[in-house]
């Protein structure tokens, strides 16, 4: 081969390299484009009205509700407890909010607390596997079968929302709901808003349980119930501070005080 | 050569008994594996009938599993419409088991066979098992 026929062989292949590579790169901006489409049309979220709980026998009562749904295990021992909602003293809920002016009543009341099924994730995010991910509607999932159990998530959530398999929690399960899976030992898990639930069309156990105290909805649509409530009411939501964007809507009535 | 007599005798010895599993079975295959059928779901269907043919099933199972997981949990889409026009739950409990609900005698005696170890029912199918610490 001489020069000439070189120089002229390596031309055709930078513009023939060129053209391959504008092309990869008009894909790639077709395939940005068809994601931008499946935006989410809705978003799940929840109202817990604060003035309808009386005492802690409420949420016990649907905290055994769900658990009993979901198959999460009563392991008994406080460092291996699996919960999916559950209680949490004012301080615990509301740090933030501190101020030693707030009624008796609204400091020494316990609040129902569960997974936030934040907007913006911190547990997706680091995620090593994906195992956990966010869905078009809003819901904060964990696909099981991916989890590791590195306990990343549990690291990056500022809820202690998820809960780590120590043990074989099915010897801790009295009552297996039937028609849904267990988890075993080493895998995280937490809420999942009941997605089972909301796919056959029913609400999730803990809002169906509540009697009116939790409602459950779409954020997105303005003529929800739960955007009508949040339309009219004092309401806040845990640690928005940090940016994760809560799904979980406390209202405040100010009756606490008084009830 | 020292001792021939000794070392022939040990070397015989020692070829037989590498080559004992293979000579004791000469000869006899193994039984295959037959899933029952025997349950009272599958007594009730008029027409003995897997959601899909019989021979997709054997063949196809296991990536239909994995298909239905990653729909069902990832993309939230929970129906399938078999081959037939069927909609069928993607689900091992509220599905497959609802008619083989003998899973010892029909999933696992295939997969003891294939030494085919499933990890799924150490989640799925929790009523095996559960509340023993109680
Ligand atoms: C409606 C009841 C029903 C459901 C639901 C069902 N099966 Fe079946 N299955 C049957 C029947 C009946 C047969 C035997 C079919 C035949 O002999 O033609 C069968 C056959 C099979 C076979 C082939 C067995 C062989 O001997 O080759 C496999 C494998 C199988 N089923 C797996 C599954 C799995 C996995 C699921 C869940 C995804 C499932 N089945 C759901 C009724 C059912
Ligand atoms: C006719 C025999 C047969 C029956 C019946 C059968 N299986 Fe299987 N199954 C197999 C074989 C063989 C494999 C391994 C296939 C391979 O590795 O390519 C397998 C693999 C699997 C796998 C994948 C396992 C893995 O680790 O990749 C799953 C899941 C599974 N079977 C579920 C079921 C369930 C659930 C049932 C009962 C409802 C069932 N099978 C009944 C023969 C059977
Ligand atoms: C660590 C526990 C765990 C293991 C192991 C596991 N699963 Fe699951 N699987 C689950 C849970 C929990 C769900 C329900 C997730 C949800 O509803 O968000 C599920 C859901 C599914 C679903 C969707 C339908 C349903 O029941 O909700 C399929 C199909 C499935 N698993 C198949 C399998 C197969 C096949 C295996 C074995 C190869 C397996 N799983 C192993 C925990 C597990």
């Amino acid at each position: 081969m001489n020069r000439r026929n070189f120089i002229k062989i390596m031309a055709g292949a930078a513009v023939g390299g060129a053209a391959i590579y504008k092309g990869l790169d008009s894909f790639g901006a077709e395939a940005a484009a068809g994601e931008a489409q499946t935006l989410p049309a809705k978003h799940w979220g929840m109202v817990i009205d604060v003035s309808k709980f009386q005492g802690t026998e409420d949420i016990k009562q649907i905290a055994a509700a769900c658990h009993q749904y979901n198959n999460v295990p009563d392991i008994g021992k406080a460092d291996h407890e699996i919960k999916w909602i559950w209680q949490e003293d004012f301080e615990h809920t509301f740090a933030e909010l501190e101020s030693e002016y707030f009624s008796e009543k609204i400091k020494k009341m316990q609040y129902p607390v569960l997974c936030n099924h934040c907007e913006n994730p911190p547990c997706v995010r680091v995620c090593p596997t994906q195992a956990t991910f966010k869905r078009a509607d809003g819901i904060v999932n964990m696909d099981y079968h991916r989890c590791i159990g590195c306990r990343f998530c549990m690291a990056a959530c500022p809820f202690g929302a998820r809960s780590f398999n120590f043990v074989d929690p099915r010897p801790h399960i009295e009552k297996v709901n039937p028609e849904l899976p267990t988890r075993t030992k080493g895998v995280v898990e937490k809420c999942t808003f009941c997605v089972d639930r909301l796919e056959k069309g029913e609400m999730p156990v803990c809002a169906e349980v509540s009697k009116g105290a939790i409602l459950f909805g779409d954020l997105n649509d303005p003529d929800s119930e739960i955007r009508k409530v949040l339309g009219e009411s004092f309401f806040i939501r845990r640690k928005v501070e940090l940016g994760t964007g809560p799904s979980v809507y406390y209202v405040i009535r100010g009756g606490e005080a008084s009830a | 050569m020292y001792n021939p007599g000794k070392i022939i005798t040990i070397l015989v010895l020692f070829v037989l008994l590498i080559t004992a599993p293979i000579l004791l079975n000469i000869g006899k295959a193994s039984e295959p594996p037959a899933p029952s059928l025997d349950t009272a779901a599958i007594e009730q269907l008029d027409e003995k009938q897997c959601i899909e043919s019989k021979e997709f099933m054997r063949t196809h199972h296991p990536q239909l599993l994995s298909d239905w997981r990653q729909q069902a949990v990832r993309e939230g889409e929970t129906e399938y419409i078999s081959s037939s026009g069927a909609a069928w739950e993607m689900s091992l409990e509220n599905n497959c088991l609802q008619c083989h609900s003998n899973r010892s005698e029909f999933c696992d005696s295939c997969h003891t066979y294939t030494a085919v170890e499933l990890y799924c029912w150490d989640c799925h199918d929790g009523t095996k098992g559960a509340g023993a610490a109680k």
